[in-house]
């Protein structure tokens, strides 16, 4: 199937060598990382982990959002899903090579990693992050590329593949529960220390990662023509609304029980984030309204059946992507981190080289992503699976 | 017979030598083997021992932030501790104000002297230190004395420590320390690379001297040190004829500072 990499129109070359020219110019600035250390970062000791690690927990959870795919697909055997599943999957495959890069830029010493595997520690919730990680790449390759061959050979995927199939579903659950557990279990850490972070982590997961695989598939109908369907992208949709709704519900739990309890400790990361710091905003509490208005917004939209599917989706996806962005990508891990062990504010801001490092991560998730998806849209297209 | 040949001769000799020695220990009985095996090392003579080390801090006997420098001074020069002028910086021992070091036991009106004073904030050496729980390669670990220590060369640099730590008591060589050495530098103590993390060792390298921490003994008797085990140590006494507190308890962490307020 690798030959469908080969042949494409001249547009498909050149957003290849776009991102490879970014994956180079950002390649740049991850030399000036390792030649001078993480302290090109904004990083520092109060606030030690930041982008990096951020965009790491968002994109485990893009990555277990396959699973709103697949289970309606397989446990429930609604047959509509079945033809853009495989986009969601390589979609997970994607997400967990730019979480794994995310790591790799994060460490001081990247070319020690292998010492995770070298003294395997099973006290520490990184090395079963890393097992999960791991495991939930090989699945969803060897899932999407068996079924792929099986529908461009045009006969049944084979019947070891359910097994790894139903493996798969309850393994995408336990990365970003895993995930959540990185953070939940650490004391004194107010923000994170919380029992329902990993129920968070999921319902943010589940609405995000579907919103952001249908706006991508919304790109690819108007580039190849290639449908999803309409009823499927009618039931993600309302499945996204659903995962929302939850999200935003745990978030409220959280502020109630700070809140309501009036405890300091639990209080004051989420004052940092939304009031900011001695009567002054703090710049991700601009980010942080702006989550709470497009998460407000976007359910405006989503939820009315009417409007749910109509011309304004795109709109709401985005600013729902761009809210659980805020909320996971930034939010976390500023609020975790401040204020800080002695109570007093480190502000945290990413630094240009910083932000080009990640970018650079995006765009190599960007590549593993067209050449997979270029696969999975060229076989669709040959057995005549491209539209209804 | 020139020298270069002589020097090659006598490389060759101590090489030959040292092969063949090496080769023997393969043939030697298991529990020869057992001694030399890599990363089993025995205690000197001299090394100091305890069940649990512990420090207990007199607080009441320093009276400003100057009192301190000569223990920290000592600390960081036995260690090599960079001096770094950023939030990027390296730090074994500081201080700080009362509201930070204990921020759980901040009571509005409280005593001019305890809010003005300054406290000295190092590891703890917790009996539950969260920074070995979490840590993926085991390159923090906890010693049967209740110490604390880290292999620098088997940290990746994740910083898993620092998020788990609450007590602050970790920092990342966010750049390379090696350009921000106090001079004279101690070669008896290794300097770290960029990209590990560290912090204080309860002076573990002295104590395997039979020598107290520096800071214990630039403190003059201010600072004591002990076995939290035996009734009979100083800090026990201590701790019996005194109140003491310890950075926020309510986390299981049980430290192993005491300060006496």
């Amino acid at each position: 199937m690798l030959e469908k990499l080969l042949t494409g129109p001249k547009r498909y070359y050149l957003w290849l060598l776009f991102l490879l020219c970014v994956i180079g110019l950002c390649a740049l600035a991850y030399c000036v990382q390792v030649m001078t250390g993480l302290g090109v970062t904004g990083m520092n000791r109060d606030v030690s982990w930041g982008l990096y690690i951020s965009q790491f927990t968002y994109f485990v959870g893009v990555a277990a959002s396959a699973v709103m795919l697949v289970l309606p697909a397989y446990f429930h055997h609604y047959v509509k899903f079945k033809r853009m599943i495989i986009f969601g999957e390589f979609m997970a495959v994607a997400a967990v090579c730019m979480c794994a890069l995310f790591i790799v830029v994060d460490l001081g010493q990247p070319h020690r990693m292998a010492n995770v595997m070298l003294h395997p520690t099973p006290n520490s919730v990184m090395f079963y992050d890393m097992i999960v990680l791991i495991g939930y790449l090989c699945l969803n390759i060897i899932i999407g590329w068996v079924t792929l061959e099986a529908e461009r050979l045009e006969v049944a995927p084979p019947k070891w593949i359910k097994p790894l199939v139903y493996l798969s579903i309850i393994w995408a659950f336990s990365i970003h529960t895993v995930t959540a557990f990185l953070y939940a279990g650490i004391p004194g850490r107010h923000y994170w220390l919380t029992a329902i972070m990993a129920a968070r982590f999921l319902s943010s997961a589940f609405c995000s990662g579907p919103a952001i695989l249908l706006l991508l598939l919304f790109i690819v109908r108007r580039l190849t023509g290639f449908d999803p369907g309409r009823d499927a992208i009618k039931t993600l949709a309302t499945i996204i609304v659903y995962a929302m709704c939850i999200n935003v519900f745990f978030y409220l739990l959280e502020i109630f029980t700070s809140f309501y309890s009036n405890i300091p400790g639990h209080m004051e990361p989420i004052m940092f984030l939304f009031q900011g710091h001695g009567g002054h905003f703090a710049w991700v509490s601009y980010f942080m309204w702006a989550a709470v208005i497009m998460a407000f917004a976007s359910l405006a939209i989503l939820i009315p059946p009417q409007t749910r599917t109509g011309k304004y989706l795109p709109h709401a996806l985005i600013m729902l992507v761009l809210a659980s962005w805020i909320d996971k990508g930034l939010g976390l891990l500023i609020g975790g981190f401040t204020p800080n062990m002695y109570e007093t504010i480190t502000p945290y801001m990413p630094t240009g080289i910083e932000i080009t490092v990640a970018i650079g991560v995006y765009a190599i998730g960007a590549l593993v992503l067209s050449l997979l998806w270029k696969i999975a849209l060229g076989v669709k297209r040959d057995v005549n699976n491209f539209c209804d | 017979m020139n020298t270069n040949r002589r020097k090659f001769l006598k490389v060759a000799g101590l090489s030959a030598f040292a092969l063949s020695s090496g080769l023997a220990g393969l043939g030697m009985t298991t529990e020869a083997c057992a001694q030399l095996a890599p990363g089993k090392y025995g205690h000197g003579d001299k090394t100091a021992h305890a069940k649990r080390w512990a420090m207990v801090i007199d607080t009441r006997q320093f009276r400003s932030a100057e009192d301190y420098k000569p223990l920290i001074r000592a600390c960081h020069e036995a260690h090599n501790v960079p001096d770094i002028p950023d939030n990027k910086n390296i730090k074994w021992m500081w201080l700080d104000s009362f509201e930070h070091v204990f921020p759980d036991d901040m009571n509005e009106h409280m005593s001019q002297r305890i809010k003005d004073s300054v406290y000295p904030l190092l590891c703890n050496h917790c009996t539950n230190p969260p920074c070995v729980r979490v840590c993926p390669t085991q390159a923090t670990y906890k010693m049967a004395d209740g110490i604390v220590a880290m292999d620098y060369h088997r940290c990746i640099g994740c910083r898993f420590c620092m998020a788990g730590c609450p007590y602050g008591a970790r920092s990342f060589n966010f750049y390379d320390p090696r350009l921000y050495l106090p001079k004279p530098t101690n070669p008896r103590f290794p300097t770290r690379m960029i990209g590990v993390v560290e912090k204080c060792t309860f002076c573990a390298e002295r104590l395997a001297q039979g020598l107290m921490p520096a800071c214990v003994e630039a403190s003059k008797g201010k600072i004591l040190f002990g076995d939290l085990e035996d009734p009979e140590s100083s800090v026990r006494k201590a701790l019996a004829e005194n109140y003491s507190i310890r950075r926020k308890p309510n986390l299981g962490t049980q430290p192993g500072v005491y300060y006496l307020i």
